[in-house]
């Protein structure tokens, strides 16, 4: 599948509900099984800054593809992690480059946050994008 | 929507929307400073809030009411102007631990601009001060005590009159951090005899932009001023410049003249207002103490010093989480560090959530809140 067809995915998935809860409750769900993120690598160079809950965001070079890992200590926030990782987590350096980052704008999550969460999200997306820049 | 933010700010009632409607929009002239009708108009309005203020206050002359931007700017006013008249190096402030970051930012930024340091006077597991720990922390070098009157996270009502004897015992001023006292609490500096009190118009029902510093005559006539310019000048020249009497010194620039007159209808409507929180306060104590998911910040033994404010954790529930969700509900609650981050620290959260009840709740408000956070929590844990 490709970066594109996985975003269009999770847009389609998204979009299954109308309610705002009910796209809570899912992301709560997503949240949950979330991949564990081992403790000792909850360090301050990984915590990512501008969000009331934190974020940690891990990243490294395999066979050519970036792989990523992160975890929240909000479930909600858990929830949009295990999307984004599963729409940016390994792909190659340059596909993610080259991507336009419009996933949380469909989804419609950015007019649905404060901006100070928007923010967390918004850095979210700035180390993936630095991390597949770094290593094109 | 059930808005459960008021501690944030205030539900602002008609006749406050209108005075402040009607300054901005017919009786839009500069204070102070022109001899037009007009200007004089707007100059009565802006003068005869501040009677209102010293009235409501109980304060003892209208010289000793400052306005400013609120309570923020107020403190960051007294603290420049207070340490400039009387901290030297080696000098100490007392702050207590359940502070909101503007009562204590700007003491920590004079301290170290004097030399000086600040100590903390401690809270218990119920939210409590830590009074008989007061006395000792104040030695001979002790300038002033800092104290909010009620904490925006504890919502416990502080027992100023005593805070106040026993500082005034060993020499010390006081200053009462009243932003959210003032709204739920009658206030009388006068009876209290705290030296320096503050707060902001936009959480008592008046225009956002607007607040008052209260100082004793005898502290602010030795103070200098805070900023230079505009009317708070008698003479100026070259070689130098002599400052207007009290209470222009303090008042450099243009002020919020069309906010300020709101003062006026807002303290004319909420005082009678007190009071009518009791059956919210017992419902929600009841409610978060019963429920073993939840611990509830600031649980004072009598509910008569709980202002309707409250501040909680849920086990296992992030309090983003719970906000977030409890908005799609139709619920406006507070989370996160509440501009308190050492109080956060002291209990070991990264955060809260709180919800604060105005006088526009109604007990079936507090239902359906208590009724919505269950759902949400189910949800999360
Ligand atoms: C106890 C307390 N002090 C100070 C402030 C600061 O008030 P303002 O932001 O209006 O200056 C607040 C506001 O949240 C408060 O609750």
């Amino acid at each position: 599948m490709t970066l594109e067809q996985a975003k269009r995915q999770v847009v389609e998935e998204f979009s299954f509900f109308d309610e705002w809860l009910d796209k809570y409750e899912y992301l709560i769900g997503l949240g949950k099984e979330l991949e564990p993120y081992p403790e000792s690598d909850k360090t301050d160079d990984r915590l990512i800054k501008g969000c009331q809950s934190r974020v940690w965001l891990d990243w490294k070079m395999e066979g050519g593809l970036l792989l990523f890992r992160a975890d929240s200590d909000a479930l909600i926030t858990k929830g949009i992690i295990s999307l984004l990782l599963r729409v940016y987590s390994g792909r190659t350096p340059s596909e993610i480059a080259e991507d336009d980052f419009s996933l949380v704008d469909r989804i419609g999550l950015r007019a649905n946050l404060s901006p100070t969460r928007a923010n967390g999200l918004v850095s979210m997306i700035a180390t993936i994008r630095a991390a597949a820049k770094d290593n094109v | 929507m059930i808005y459960l933010d008021n501690a944030a700010t205030s539900v602002r009632p008609r006749a406050v929307i209108d005075k402040w409607t009607y300054m901005s929009s017919q009786c839009n002239a500069n204070i102070h400073r022109a001899v037009y009708g007009l200007a004089i108009e707007s100059t009565t309005e802006y003068e005869s809030a501040r009677d209102a203020v010293r009235g409501f206050i109980g304060a003892g002359s209208r010289e000793e009411i400052i306005f400013t931007s609120g309570t923020t700017e107020s403190i960051n006013l007294l603290a420049f102007s207070f340490g400039e008249a009387y901290v030297r190096e080696g000098d100490e402030i007392v702050v207590t631990e359940a502070e909101h970051h503007s009562n204590i930012v700007p003491w920590q930024m004079m301290c170290a601009r004097k030399g000086a340091s600040i100590k903390v006077l401690g809270v218990d597991e119920r939210g409590r001060l830590r009074l008989p720990e007061l006395e000792s922390l104040l030695t001979p070098r002790t300038r002033l005590v800092c104290v909010a009157q009620i904490s925006n996270v504890l919502g416990i009502k502080n027992p100023l009159k005593e805070i106040v004897n026993i500082c005034h015992s060993k020499g010390c001023p006081v200053f009462v951090d009243g932003a959210q006292g003032i709204v739920h609490e009658r206030v009388n500096v006068t009876e209290s005899d705290c030296d320096f009190y503050a707060f902001s118009g936009h959480k008592m029902y008046a225009a956002p932009g607007t607040g008052v510093l209260y100082g004793k005559k005898r502290f602010l006539e030795e103070m200098p001023p805070y900023m230079g310019g505009g009317e708070m000048i008698k003479s100026v020249s070259f070689s130098g410049t002599s400052y207007a009497p009290l209470p222009m010194k303090f008042e450099a620039g243009t002020r919020n003249f069309a906010g300020v007159p709101s003062f006026k209808p807002a303290i004319e409507w909420m005082s009678d207002k007190y009071d009518s929180d009791r059956e919210i306060v017992t419902y929600m104590t009841e409610a978060l103490k019963s429920d073993g998911r939840i611990t509830l910040y600031g649980d004072p033994e009598d509910l008569a010093d709980k202002a309707p404010l409250f501040s909680f954790t849920v086990k296992g529930a992030h309090h983003e989480d719970l906000a977030l969700i409890l908005d799609k509900m139709g619920i406006a609650v507070r989370s996160g560090q509440m501009c308190a981050e050492p109080l956060m620290d002291r209990y070991g959260v990264s955060g809260m959530v709180r919800a604060s009840f105005g006088p526009e709740n109604t007990p079936e408000e507090a239902a359906e809140f208590m009724k919505c956070l269950d759902r949400a929590i189910k949800m999360l844990v």
